[in-house]
């Protein structure tokens, strides 16, 4: 359809922050969206290759500081030099479709975050922060690395809690009501939809829609859509549905982003009340608005996803 | 039948400080295949044999050869620059450089570099504008050296980079709208070109020239090196963090094997950007090509960042400016796994630790490591240790640490210790070579070279005095006696690299490595430590002239 139209370099890549301190699941993670990527050509970062725990079935090869893997994905290190990588990531041909930054386990990633924002070719879409479910509780009261690690879990837009299987009921309902107001997954091997943590609608069109890639998005729920790994089957819902005529932008944003609404992530390609077209981003409580690229083709729409059984409300129906 | 022997050589001297309690003092002494044979009167050395008698330094008082336990081979490389330092320096040829008091003289000896090449970029080094008040290095200073040519100056610490504009642009940092703590803007809402640590400055680190293979050392700097040891009376260093890759392991091999290499290095491999698991396994390897003047097979960690740069883990009450606690470099978990596989491989590691919080968790870390995995006499070091106080240092000796002092700070930096960072009183107890000693750990103090200039009588002069560049006395209480400071640059940062048997003293069956001095610095008043004049070095029998 079309795909890669409207790819001109000076479209920003965008880039999704996966954080968290040492054992949480970063990799894993990582390791399951390159199983899911299906065509999606992502380039991962990591600080180093020195733990790297890639399945070695996903390497293909290596050139250089480059270690190639499956499905046109390549992944770097960028150890001291975070800017100098991330510039060279940029103007590799083929342009990946996205990057994946996984920060190292100490590093706070409001940090990183600001340092992407020096980089113009690259826009931030979201920080995925990781925690270890069952040690989180010791780790945030860790005389030496609970502040860096309190401030890991408050700079992310999506929290993944993860190794839930690890905790009781009980001790799992205490760990929640510890956590800062961020938007939280939990998650088993850090199993969800590519979606979830890439935004949807990714690199099938510049617009919006789950991934049908046609203007003839429905309003019926695609739940088949979604990429999810077996472990996250079923536990993921995305909605897609027409946005007729001007909206109240404010009132949108605060709809998709409140407290209750259960979605993790949305994008909408819509018109405000002046008649501007926007893009709009939303991950977790945090949304960007943008003027809607002029490829951006098709009627004003929204997609949102979020978990399974506690989709209602107004960004739902 | 005895086989032929190498000829002996037997030096006189005005006085042999040996360091050695059995004997410490001699006049005379014997060397045969880079090694002692004896040291003692000439008419009992002559049991050995048919001899030479070598006068040369007989108005010359020997010591054994100097030990800095913690510089880097960046500082022979960084002369090739233009140093830019606050302080008076002497090269690596021996040529005094005068010292930039100002930003404007700094500009001049810019100036003057520019001046000596028609193009290409202009580099400077050793720039501290904390000594210059609030006033701050900007590109509109360094666009009066060129406005044509790349121009760099980095900061002392190491950690800063000022750019002109021309450097700025080719950056890609010539832009509004940069929001970032690494970037002060100036009025006019562009950055002023100051560049604030290692991921602002990377970028930057191309176009002026000073790029990463030049930062890790070449050759013509650790050759550069090697005459600044000599000078300084060094017969080994340290090169306390290096990547150790092949092409840098088989200069370093190559060079450290010539005739006339004068001084033994020891390069410790740094745990970063590899697991802990990869580092041991590294270093092991790393180790069985050891050489005599080449020692591998130890490993450097960093657990924290810098106490002036507001990067160290300082326990409560934290910083005295408030500023937010520091970074922790490497995670706990990692230093306890790595701790744990050295111990039970055997190699050595040496820990980065600058705030007292650092120290804590070294010391835990530590402790968890030897309850899992005991080994006696592993000799695992702290390196700076900057703010350690008596329990700690009481910790280090339960758990059988060696600790490092970064003495050198004190007169550099005090007196910002004491006003800005953590405080008078707590400035006052840096580097606390009193407590290391009466809690009988055993101690090194160091340059850290280039961060301060190598040269380690003034690092004793430092731990002895404790006056900073202004003049103030910081925490009398923590001063060390001349005898124990000159033990802790010879023996004491010997024991820190576990070398303690070979180097450090002069006694029989030791390496022929000994520090050639015009003065004496037994009968030399404290205060004067630091101008005594330095000859050159013997070091494995060689004769090296400064």
């Amino acid at each position: 359809m079309i795909k890669n139209v409207a790819a001109p370099l000076a479209a920003p890549l965008p880039c999704v922050l996966i954080g968290g301190w040492l054992g949480a699941g970063k990799t894993t993670l990582v390791n399951q969206l390159l199983r899911q990527a299906g065509g999606l050509r992502l380039a991962v970062l990591v600080n180093d290759f020195g733990d790297l725990g890639l399945d070695a079935d996903l390497i293909t090869g290596a050139s250089g500081e480059v270690l190639e893997l499956a499905g046109g994905c390549v992944c770097c290190s960028y150890g001291a030099d975070l800017i100098g990588t991330l510039r060279r990531v940029t103007v590799r041909e083929p342009r990946p479709d996205a990057l994946l930054l996984e920060t190292s386990g100490v590093a706070d990633p409001a940090a990183v975050a600001r340092s992407l924002t020096l980089l113009p070719a690259i826009r931030r879409n979201g920080t995925v922060v990781l925690a270890d479910a069952p040690r989180l509780a010791a780790l945030q009261a860790d005389a030496y690395v609970g502040d860096t690690v309190r401030a890991q879990l408050a700079a992310a837009d999506l929290l993944l809690l993860n190794k839930v299987d690890g905790l009781d009921a009980a001790a799992l309902a205490a760990l929640r009501r510890s956590l800062p107001a961020v938007r939280t997954v939990e998650t088993v091997q850090a199993a969800l939809p590519i979606e979830v943590v890439l935004g949807l609608g990714f690199g099938t069109d510049t617009g919006t829609g789950t991934d049908t890639g046609t203007d003839t998005d429905t309003d019926t729920p695609a739940p088949q859509a979604l990429r999810a790994p077996a472990a996250a089957a079923g536990r993921f819902v995305s909605r897609s549905r027409h946005l007729d005529g001007p909206q109240d932008v404010a009132a949108l944003v605060g709809q998709l982003t409140a407290a209750g609404s259960g979605v993790l992530r949305a994008k909408g390609l819509l018109t405000d009340a002046d008649g501007r077209r926007l893009l709009l981003q939303v991950v977790g409580r945090r949304a960007q608005l943008a003027p809607a690229p002029a490829a951006a083709l098709g009627p004003d729409r929204l997609a949102v996803i979020g978990l399974a059984g506690s989709c209602n409300g107004p960004p739902w129906t | 039948m005895s086989t032929p022997r190498d000829p002996i050589t037997i030096f006189a001297a005005r006085r042999i400080i040996t360091m050695n309690p059995a004997r410490p003092t001699a006049t005379h002494v014997a060397v045969r295949e880079g090694r002692i044979l004896g040291v003692g009167p000439l008419a009992e050395l002559a049991g050995w044999g048919p001899h030479t008698l070598d006068e040369r330094f007989a108005d010359r008082v020997l010591m054994p050869g100097l030990v800095e336990g913690h510089s880097h081979l960046m500082a022979g490389t960084l002369w090739r620059h233009a140093y830019c330092g606050c302080f008076d320096a002497t090269d690596p040829d021996g040529r005094r450089v005068a010292g930039s008091p100002s930003i404007d003289a700094m500009l001049s000896t810019l100036s003057e570099a520019a001046a000596t090449q028609p193009d290409g970029p202009v580099v400077g080094w050793g720039f501290d504008s904390i000594y210059f008040g609030s006033r701050r290095c900007t590109r509109a200073d360094l666009d009066r050296v060129s406005t044509t040519r790349p121009v760099g100056v980095l900061h002392a610490s190491g950690h800063i980079l000022n750019v002109n504009t021309v450097a700025l642009q080719a950056a890609g940092f010539l832009r509004a709208g940069i929001d970032h703590p690494a970037f002060p803007l100036g009025a006019d809402g562009l950055p002023t070109g100051e560049l604030k640590g290692p991921e602002a400055m990377l970028p930057a680190l191309d176009p002026v020239g000073l790029n990463r293979s030049f930062l890790s050392g070449d050759e013509s700097g650790i050759r550069a090196f090697g005459r600044l040891a000599v000078r300084a009376g060094v017969t080994t260093a340290t090169d306390l963090a290096a990547t150790l890759l092949d092409p840098e392991l088989d200069t370093l091999l190559r060079l450290t094997r010539e005739a006339d290499y004068p001084v033994r290095l020891v390069p410790l491999l740094r745990m970063i950007g590899i697991s802990p698991a990869q580092a041991v396994e590294r270093a092991v390897a790393l180790r069985a090509r050891s050489t005599d003047q080449l020692r591998l097979g130890r490993i450097k960690v960093v657990a924290d960042g810098s106490i002036q740069g507001f990067s160290a883990r300082l326990r409560w009450p934290g910083y005295h400016n408030g500023a937010p606690n520091g970074l922790w470099y490497t995670a706990p978990e990692a230093m306890r796994e790595g701790y744990e596989r050295a111990l039970a491989a055997g190699i050595q590691v040496h820990t980065h630790t600058n705030g007292d919080e650092a120290t804590a968790l070294a010391l835990d870390c530590m402790d968890a490591a030897l309850a899992r995995q005991p080994r006696a006499d592993h000799r695992f070091t702290l390196q700076h240790a900057q703010l350690a106080d008596a329990a700690q240092f009481r910790r280090m000796r339960a758990l059988g640490l060696s600790v490092n002092l970064f003495a050198n700070h004190l007169y550099y930096w005090g007196d910002q210790h004491a006003a800005i960072t953590v405080g008078p009183e707590r400035a006052a107890r840096m580097n606390a070579g009193r407590s290391a000693l009466d809690a009988g750990v055993p101690l090194a103090i160091h340059s850290d070279a280039p961060i301060t200039p190598l040269a380690p009588l003034f690092t004793a002069w430092c731990a002895v005095n404790r006056v900073s560049a202004s003049g103030q006395v910081l925490g009398e209480a923590e001063r060390i006696t001349v005898p124990e400071a000159l033990h802790a640059i010879t023996l004491g940062a010997a024991a820190t690299l576990h070398l303690d048997g070979e180097i450090g003293s002069i006694a029989c069956g030791k390496r022929a490595d000994f520090c050639v001095l015009d003065d004496d610095p037994v009968s030399a008043a404290p205060e004067a430590l630091k101008d005594l004049r330095v000859w050159g070095t013997v070091q494995g029998g060689r004769v090296f002239q400064a």
